[in-house]
């Protein structure tokens, strides 16, 4: 009973991360059809923010809740103004210009904190269940994760601003002659992807540490949960995250992390070839 | 570009090739005869994305998966054995076997080209991830282990065929890499002059016609992935006995950026850019990691956005253009 109770919360934290790590990359690249390969640099650079703030006498929460996003989406609003802007359209430009940008973060990251592992410790403690202990913290970010998919599913479906960037996705030529400005939309949107992606940063930096080329461990895994998850955002994400979260915690549970990770890139490229269209190809179709 | 035109570049740069290899042992002393030798290995690599991105238009981000896997069979099988010539061997079929079963999943499913881009980079990274954490006594393969993050030091490196005991000294490895380099080149530049070729060229252009006119997109799109396995796989030994040492650094996200940025300088569909590119950038790279300057990664950064934005065709091709124009 204890066990399953451990191993479901494992499950709906491998599921909880890969929504974290993925949302802002689900964001920018469903609703831009922009890949952006500095992604993992993203995570990264909201990681320091948390860590930098945290060491100068910020509050941890709000170190990792709001100066990290805060940061982040506004790198993130520079780096599409300067350069994402001139490549719409672009697909593989776009690809490769985002990869430059994630070496040349990298670059600069390394020059200034050095090649070190930075870290801050978790806040709250542990809870226990039965013979076994879980991290309370764990258990929040499974909360923030569920809430962070509430929030845009209410943003883009409810709200002004989400049916504003809805159509502009839809037709943005259609937007401008109603009065939108396509630009400011893109440049928001991109702003608001890189934030949730700041965000995850700063919360999962407490966990695993951060060091400038951790981008690359997140990197491959968010990609993998967007394609699969197929063109609705929101949905796609969570089923694509529920899937390999919780083929990669099992794997990991009763085998080694190593199979874990080879198990949930077997299983994509599996899913993949089965729904090359992801899978809101397929299933749940027309939802967010 | 005309036939004949084509073919007169391509002889020139083979001979190039040829005279740098057989003089350059003359006049460089062992150090540098050294890192010629990597540079050559790396130019093999570069040519295999040459080919595969350039020619065949398939957007592969993790050519360095197959570098990488080459490297590691090699040194595997080299440990067991003893001997490098299986190894060598090994080394091109097993990169070459898994890029087609990769390849049959990712053409056969269809996947657009950004998808492609994304699973191929994603499966370096995995197995990046997954080398990193083979440390410890568990993981070997035979007589090998693994080591995890560490790498596998001292491998044997490559022997006479036959004669285990006589290893190749400096000078006799550069001559073998440089005679792979220019196999690999001629080797190219005669399949993409074959009926094969052309298809491949044309698919490149224009997907749905040369399907519409009868030809298998996916048959030949994954051939060509897996002949640019192979060669991968082939540098990868060559790297991986240079410095008779393989770490997981070979699947890693430098590494793999680096043969990108090696094809975007020197230019897409050509067989010498890539190969320009890759000296070039070798070149940088050394220097800077000397002069400790500035970091690498933030140079290349800077480089690989300038060439996006600015110089999105590469050396090779912009000259060409500026040449034909005067």
């Amino acid at each position: 009973m204890d066990l399953a109770a451990v191993l479901t919360f494992e499950i709906l934290n491998g599921v909880a991360t890969l929504v974290l790590i993925s949302v802002g990359l689900a964001i920018i690249f469903g609703m831009m059809r922009v890949i952006n390969l500095a992604h993992g640099e993203f995570l990264m650079l909201g990681g320091y923010a948390a860590i930098v703030a945290t060491n100068h006498g910020v509050n941890i929460w709000v170190a990792m809740l709001l100066v990290a996003p805060l940061v982040v989406g506004v790198i993130g609003v520079i780096a599409e103004r300067l350069i994402i802007r001139v490549l719409y359209g672009r697909m593989i430009d776009t690809l490769l210009a985002t990869w430059g940008l994630s070496l040349f973060f990298i670059g600069i990251v390394t020059t200034i904190f050095g090649n070190t592992v930075a870290g801050i410790g978790a806040p709250l403690g542990s809870l226990g269940v039965g013979r076994y202990t879980i991290s309370l913290y764990r258990l929040v970010l499974i909360g923030i994760a569920a809430a962070i998919l509430a929030v845009i599913f209410v943003a883009l479906r409810r709200t002004r601003l989400g049916l504003i960037a809805r159509g502009t996705m839809e037709n943005p030529n259609m937007a401008a002659a109603l009065g939108v400005s396509p630009p400011r939309v893109y440049a928001t949107t991109f702003g608001v992807g890189a934030a949730l992606t700041g965000l995850a940063g700063g919360l999962l930096a407490p966990i695993s540490g951060v060091l400038p080329t951790v981008g690359a461990a997140y990197v491959a895994k968010a990609f993998i949960t967007v394609i699969s998850g197929g063109t609705a955002i929101l949905a796609g994400t969570a089923a694509a995250s529920s899937l390999f979260g919780s083929i990669n915690q099992l794997l990991t549970y009763f085998t080694t992390p190593v199979i874990g990770e080879a198990g949930l890139l077997a299983a994509a490229i599996l899913l993949l070839r089965a729904l090359p269209h992801g899978i809101t190809g397929k299933l749940f179709r027309g939802s967010l | 570009m005309s036939g004949r035109r084509w073919w007169k570049g391509s002889i020139l740069t083979t001979a190039a090739m040829v005279l740098i290899a057989l003089g350059v042992p003359q006049v460089v002393d062992q150090f540098g005869l050294l890192q010629l030798t990597v540079f050559a290995a790396m130019c093999i690599l570069a040519l295999s994305l040459g080919f595969v991105w350039g020619y065949g238009g398939i957007l592969c981000f993790g050519q360095s998966a197959f570098f990488g896997l080459g490297a590691y069979t090699y040194a595997v099988t080299a440990i067991n054995l003893g001997e490098s010539t299986v190894a060598t061997l090994l080394a091109l079929v097993v990169p070459a076997v898994f890029a087609a079963l990769l390849g049959y999943f990712m053409f056969y499913g269809r996947l657009s080209d950004v998808y492609l881009g994304v699973i191929t980079l994603s499966v370096t990274l995995i197995f990046f991830n997954l080398m990193n954490s083979t440390a410890g006594d568990a993981y070997r393969v035979g007589k090998a282990r693994l080591n995890g993050f560490n790498g596998m030091p001292s491998l044997p490196t490559l022997n006479v065929p036959g004669d285990p005991g006589r290893l190749l000294d400096p000078a006799e490895t550069f001559y073998l890499v440089m005679a792979c380099l220019v196999i690999v080149y001629v080797g190219l530049h005669v399949l993409l002059a074959s009926h094969f070729g052309r298809v491949v060229v044309a698919i490149r252009e224009n997907e749905a016609r040369c399907e519409l006119l009868g030809y298998d997109v996916r048959l030949h799109k994954l051939l060509v992935f897996t002949i640019g396995g192979g060669i991968a796989g082939l540098a990868g030994c060559l790297f991986a006995n240079w410095g008779a040492f393989v770490s997981p650094n070979v699947f890693s996200l430098t590494m793999t950026s680096q043969i990108i940025i090696w094809v975007i300088v020197g230019g897409l569909g050509t067989l010498l850019g890539p190969i320009i590119g890759c000296l070039i950038m070798q070149y940088l790279a050394t220097a800077l990691g000397t002069q400790q300057l500035a970091n690498t990664s933030l140079v290349f950064g800077v480089i690989f956005l300038a060439f996006v934005l600015l110089v999105p065709r590469g050396i090779v091709p912009s000259l060409r253009r500026l040449a034909l124009r005067a």
